[in-house]
């Protein structure tokens, strides 16, 4: 049940400075802890996240252990002009998750 | 003997002083401890990680489940308007075993008689999301729990509770939050311990978590024995806290440390 919450301004004026927010669901076990019987849990968390726009890469992150479950990545860009934002977010056991969002630059 | 009374006297004092609840004027929600960055956390709807619980809470209701074959949906339609503020009069009086029950519970009832589906397990990312969604129709809903009279002996059971020390510590909930709620302990703000948010996300836990989940933890905090997921006694405590903060409003999904 993996869900993402993206926060971009619907609108912006050329030159604008604007913060993009997201937030994704992920349980982020580090890979260092171990259950009751001794074995390890296994390392599950997001290794990778991006940010397209119009198609062309603009933000990347790669994630670690001892990230907060539930990652929360913002950042900022410089409103250039109208179109598609879309993100990505990879991570172990084939874990993948794409959200986007558009903009409008007067 | 002049000395005996002035002694009986000033334990008096004491006693009406500890033993007073927090007037309605001085009642602070969890909200107004905490840091300005966790606040903005919970302010914000896409900062918020409780919303992650409401969207899929969102999904649940619409689904179909059980052997009825119905969804939340089927009966309640859009719980913007039909849940609206039911929340904040939960714990409420089930009437079909005169108990109260909460919202967790009460979902789980509709499920099995309803829905005809197995309940889901307490604290599960399932019955949480449910939760977080009815909840969430009540945001800002001044709280109304404890106000139907056939509640009294529950919530004096409740109030018992709460004011009764236990555990290795020998404390009981008043101890805390009724006359320390203005000190810190390690380091944290003690809080008067008004459930206003509920399901809410906590730092701590890393994920969303129940009243209950919140009650057992501070009941093994001060060592004592803590009461099992769905206990009449948990219920009941639930039931006490929800109406000491009876016309504060709603806030769930919170954000706390």
């Amino acid at each position: 049940m993996a869900s993402a919450l993206v926060n971009v301004p619907a609108k912006a004026r050329r030159g604008d400075i604007i913060e993009i927010k997201t937030l994704m669901s992920h349980v982020m076990e580090t890979g260092y802890r171990h259950m009751a019987s001794g074995e390890l849990v296994p390392r599950d968390i997001i290794t990778s996240f991006t940010c397209r726009f119009n198609g062309s890469e603009i933000f990347r992150a790669d994630l670690f252990p001892a990230i907060a479950a539930n990652p929360f990545i913002t950042f900022f860009t410089t409103a250039t002009a109208s179109g598609k934002f879309e993100f990505e977010w990879i991570g172990d056991q084939g874990f993948s998750e794409t959200a986007s969002a558009s903009i409008t630059v007067e | 003997m002049r000395f005996a009374s002035v002694i009986a006297i000033a334990l008096l004092v004491a006693g009406s002083a500890f033993a007073a609840e927090i007037p309605q004027a001085e009642r602070r929600s969890g909200y107004d401890f905490m840091k300005p960055d966790t606040k903005a956390m919970q302010d914000e709807d896409t900062a918020n990680p409780g919303m992650l619980w409401v969207l899929d809470g969102e999904g649940l209701w619409k689904r179909k489940a059980g052997a009825a074959s119905k969804a939340c949906a089927d009966c309640h339609d859009d719980a913007r308007t039909s849940m609206q503020g039911v929340a904040a009069r939960y714990p409420a009086l089930d009437k079909a075993t005169g108990r109260p029950i909460d919202l967790e519970q009460r979902i789980n009832s509709c499920r099995t008689n309803q829905q005809q589906a197995t309940p889901l397990p307490f604290e599960s990312r399932e019955l949480l999301a449910l939760t977080a969604f009815v909840a969430r129709q009540s945001k800002g809903a001044a709280i109304e729990t404890g106000s139907d009279p056939q509640l009294t002996p529950f919530l004096a059971k409740g109030r018992d509770l709460y004011m009764q020390r236990q555990g290795q510590l020998n404390l009981g909930c008043t101890n805390c939050h009724d006359d320390n709620w203005d000190k810190r302990l390690a380091g944290s703000a003690i809080t008067q311990g008004h459930p206003t948010g509920y399901p809410l996300y906590r730092l701590e836990w890393q994920s969303l978590g129940s009243l209950q989940r919140r009650l057992r933890a501070c009941i093994t905090g001060i060592r004592a024995q803590a009461y099992d997921y769905g206990a009449p006694e948990l219920v009941e405590l639930e039931l006490y806290v929800m109406s000491r903060a009876r016309g504060m409003p709603m806030e769930a999904p919170a954000v706390r440390p």
